[in-house]
C-alpha cells in the first residue's frame, strides 16, 4: 500500500477526516521549506501538498501567484523541490507528499526522469494543474511505472462521462474543487458540495478531498463533515507571507493545528 | 538539386494537410492543457462553434457584418514606390489596416461575438497585448450590447495609451494586470482567471490562434478571409497568386489567416516573421520559432516557448506590444516542423526602419507588428528579380503606436 492509501486507511479506522495543508516549495526561503513540513506535520497535517512554483501559474489567486514569484526569484526549481523531499524524508518516513503544479517544469525535466526522481526522493502522488486525462496517458504511464498516485482535480463544471475517466486514471485520493474560480477566493457554497459528494463516490472509490476557498476553522468542520479529507492553501500561504522568518513555523502550525481541531469536532 | 527534394518532400506533406485532430492537435502540437473547471467550456465552446460553423444563417451575418461594419474585403495594395526604390521583387500589401478599428483582429472578435451571441453570453472578456483586440473585442461588445471586461498588462498600457482610451469610450472595462512581466502573457493569465471564476456567463474572445482547443482552429478559420480574399485577389491584379505570403507572428492570428488558404498551393512560400527584439543572440526577444525554442505547455496549448532549463517561462522583449509573447500557434509550430512554412525574426531596429519607408514611400503608417513583416520583405526584395511578387499582409495601422515610435525618435507630442 502507498503512503497516501495507508493514511486515509487508518484515519478512515480512526473515525478522522484527513487535513491537507498547502505551501510552496522554497516559500518563504528554500532553507525554510523542510522546517515548514515537519512543523504541519506536528500540528495535525496528514497529507502535505507541496507546491512546486511556476511563473504562470493560471489557476491560482493573488496569493499563491506571490508565493511562486517568492519562490522562483530564490532560484527555486523542481530539481531543488525534489531535494527539499528527499532531506524531509531524513526525518519523517511516514507522511505522504504530494507535489502540485503545472506541467511545463515537468515537461521540462521529462516526466520519465520526474517520476524516478519522485520514487527516489519519496514523493507520494502528482497533482499537475492543466494536464487533464485526455493529454495525460503517456506521461502517467511513467508516474505509474514508478508508483506515484496521479491526484487529478475535479470540479462542479465536471460531466460525469469526465467523472468516469478521471475515476480510471485517478490513484491516491481526488481532490475535487469546491467552487468555479482561482485559488484564495471565496464565494464556497456549503450546500452545492453536499449535494455533490454523494453523486461524486457514485463513480468514485477514493477518498475525497475538498479544496478551494476555505479559509478558515468554522469553514474547514463544515467542509470536513461532508468529504475525506480538507485541503488548504492560500489561508496558510497567506499565513507565511504575513509572518518574518524567525516566527513563519510557529504561525504555521499553530493555524494548521486550529484547523486540526475543528477537523476533530467533524 | 537538395532543394527541389525538399520542396517535393514537403508538397507531399501537405497533400493530406487536415489539422487539427479531434483534440484540437496540429501533429504533436496544440491541445487542451486546462484546469479541469475550464474543461466543459473549452467542449461546450467546441461543440457550439462546430455546430454553427456551417450554419448557413450564422455564415450569411458573419459574411453581412464582415462586409458592411469591418468593411471588407479589404484591397490589395502595389507598393509601387517602395518597391522601385528596393529594385527588385514588387512587394504588394493586404490592407487589413483599412478595416474598422484598424487591424484584423476584428475578423476574428466579429465571428467569435456572434457565436457569443448564438451561446446567449452577454458578458466577453479578452485578453490584449497592443490593444488591438481589445479595441476590436470592445467595439463588438457595443455593437451587439455586450458587456466588455479587458485585461491589458499594466506594462502595454503605458505603451499603448490610445487604445487603452479607445477601449473605454467603446464601453469596456480595462484592467491592469500587474503581475508578472506585466505584457500580453500576464494578460493572458488573468483573462483566464476571469474566465475559470465566472465561466458560466462569460464567453472568453480569444485574441490570436493559440490556447486551448478549438481556439487555435476557430480563429484560424475566422482569419482566413485574409488568404481566401488575397487568393482571388492576385489573380486579378497580376494574374497569377505571389511568389511569397509574408505575415508578423505573434501568437498569429494574422499570419494564420493568410498562410493557411495557401498552404496547398504549390510554389507560393509561406514566411513568418518574428520579433527579434534586440537580436536573437541577445535572448531578448520574442521570436520561439526563429530561436528553436523547447516545445512546452503554457495557456492551454503546447508550442513552442520560450522557457528556461527548468521549465519556466522568460520575459520576452519587443518593440511591438502586439509581437511580445513567450509562445505562438500551434498551427505555426505545425508548418515550420513539416517544412511549409519558414519563419525568420525582424529586429526592433529592422521594424522602424521598415516603418518609416512604409510611411515615406507610400504614405501609409503601418503598425509596429506589420513593420516586421515589411522588414523581412525589405530585406529580401533586392535580392530577387523584379518580377518576383512578395505579398506583405499589412495586419494593421500603426496610429496606435504614435507614442512609441516617438519616445524612440525622442520626440515629445
Amino acid at each position: 500500500m502507498s503512503r497516501i492509501q495507508t493514511t486515509f486507511a487508518r484515519l478512515k479506522a480512526e473515525q478522522r477526516k484527513a487535513l491537507i495543508p498547502f505551501i510552496t516549495a522554497g516559500d518563504p526561503s528554500p532553507k525554510l521549506t523542510v522546517p515548514l513540513l515537519h512543523g504541519l506535520v506536528a500540528a495535525g497535517a496528514d497529507v502535505l501538498e507541496l507546491g512546486v512554483p511556476f511563473s504562470d501559474p493560471m489557476a491560482d489567486g493573488p496569493t499563491i501567484q506571490r508565493a511562486s514569484e517568492r519562490a522562483l526569484k530564490q532560484g527555486v526549481s523542481l530539481r531543488s523541490v525534489l531535494d527539499m523531499v528527499a532531506e524531509f524524508r531524513k526525518l519523517d518516513t511516514t507522511t505522504p507528499v504530494v507535489l502540485m503544479g503545472y506541467g511545463n517544469p515537468i515537461e521540462a525535466m521529462g516526466w520519465e526522469t520526474f517520476a524516478r526522481r519522485c520514487a527516489e526522493v519519496g514523493v507520494d502522488g502528482a497533482l499537475t494543474v492543466d494536464f487533464p486525462p485526455e493529454e495525460s496517458h503517456a506521461a502517467f504511464e511513467h508516474l505509474e511505472a514508478h508508483g506515484i498516485d496521479p491526484i487529478f482535480l475535479l470540479a462542479p463544471t465536471t460531466r460525469d462521462e469526465r467523472i468516469a475517466a478521471v475515476a480510471k486514471l485517478a490513484r491516491g485520493y481526488v481532490y475535487y474543487v469546491s467552487l468555479k474560480g482561482v485559488t484564495g477566493a471565496g464565494n464556497l457554497d456549503l450546500s452545492a458540495i453536499e449535494e455533490k459528494m454523494p453523486h461524486l463516490r457514485r463513480y468514485l472509490d477514493l477518498p475525497i478531498g475538498v479544496g478551494f476557498g476555505i479559509r478558515d476553522a468554522a469553514t474547514a468542520e463544515a467542509v470536513a463533515k461532508l468529504c475525506d479529507g480538507v485541503v488548504v492553501g492560500s489561508r496558510i500561504v497567506q499565513e507565511i507571507e504575513n509572518s518574518t522568518e524567525q516566527n513563519v513555523v510557529a504561525n504555521v502550525a499553530a493555524l494548521v493545528y486550529e484547523l486540526r481541531q475543528a477537523l476533530d469536532r467533524a | 538539386m537538395r532543394r527541389r527534394s525538399r520542396h517535393s518532400s514537403t508538397r507531399l506533406s501537405t497533400l493530406s494537410y487536415n489539422y487539427p485532430d479531434l483534440g484540437g492537435h496540429f501533429g504533436q502540437f496544440g491541445g487542451i492543457y486546462m484546469a479541469e473547471t475550464l474543461i466543459p467550456a473549452v467542449e461546450e465552446l467546441s461543440q457550439q462553434y462546430l455546430r454553427f460553423r456551417d450554419d448557413p444563417e450564422f455564415k450569411a451575418e458573419l459574411a453581412y457584418e464582415l462586409k458592411h461594419y469591418v468593411g471588407r474585403p479589404s484591397p490589395i495594395y502595389h507598393a509601387k514606390r517602395l518597391s522601385e526604390h528596393l529594385g527588385g521583387a514588387q512587394i504588394y500589401l493586404k490592407r487589413e489596416d483599412l478595416n474598422h478599428t484598424g487591424a484584423h483582429k476584428i475578423n476574428s472578435a466579429m465571428g467569435q461575438a456572434l457565436l457569443a451571441k448564438r451561446m446567449g453570453k452577454k458578458r466577453v472578456i479578452a485578453e490584449t497585448g497592443a490593444g488591438m483586440h481589445g479595441v476590436a473585442t470592445a467595439t463588438v461588445a457595443a455593437r451587439f450590447g455586450m458587456e466588455c471586461i479587458v485585461y491589458m498588462g499594466a506594462e502595454d498600457i503605458q505603451r499603448q495609451a490610445p487604445n487603452v482610451f479607445r477601449m473605454k469610450l467603446l464601453g469596456a472595462k480595462v484592467v491592469p494586470v500587474e503581475s508578472g512581466s506585466r505584457t500580453l502573457k500576464d494578460a493572458c493569465n488573468e483573462a483566464i482567471r476571469d474566465w475559470v471564476t465566472n465561466v458560466e456567463s462569460t464567453f472568453y474572445i480569444f485574441g490570436t490562434a493559440a490556447g486551448p482547443h478549438p481556439y487555435p482552429m476557430m480563429v484560424r478559420d475566422f482569419q482566413c478571409v485574409i488568404g481566401n480574399e488575397a487568393k482571388v485577389q492576385m489573380p486579378e491584379m497580376i494574374g497569377r497568386q505571389p511568389d511569397a505570403v509574408i505575415a508578423c507572428v505573434g501568437g498569429g492570428s494574422n499570419a494564420i489567416g493568410l498562410f493557411h488558404p495557401y498552404i496547398e498551393v504549390p510554389n507560393v512560400q509561406i514566411i513568418g516573421v518574428e520579433a527579434g527584439g534586440y537580436g536573437i543572440a541577445s535572448g531578448k526577444h520574442a521570436a520561439p520559432l526563429t530561436a528553436n525554442a523547447k516545445v512546452g505547455v503554457l495557456h492551454g496549448n503546447k508550442v513552442n516557448l520560450m522557457q528556461d532549463e527548468n521549465g519556466q517561462i522568460i520575459e520576452t522583449h519587443s518593440i511591438s506590444a502586439g509581437l511580445d509573447y513567450p509562445g505562438v500557434g500551434p498551427e505555426h509550430c505545425l508548418l515550420k516542423d513539416i517544412g511549409r512554412a519558414q519563419y525568420v525574426a525582424a529586429d526592433d531596429d529592422e521594424a522602424i526602419a521598415a516603418f518609416d519607408a512604409l510611411c515615406r514611400y507610400e504614405g501609409i503608417i503601418p503598425a509596429l507588428e506589420s513593420s516586421h513583416a515589411l522588414a523581412h520583405a525589405i530585406k529580401i526584395a533586392p535580392t530577387m528579380a523584379k518580377d518576383k511578387v512578395l505579398l506583405v499582409n499589412l495586419s494593421g495601422r500603426g496610429d496606435k503606436d504614435m507614442n512609441t515610435v516617438a519616445r524612440i525618435k525622442g520626440i515629445t507630442l
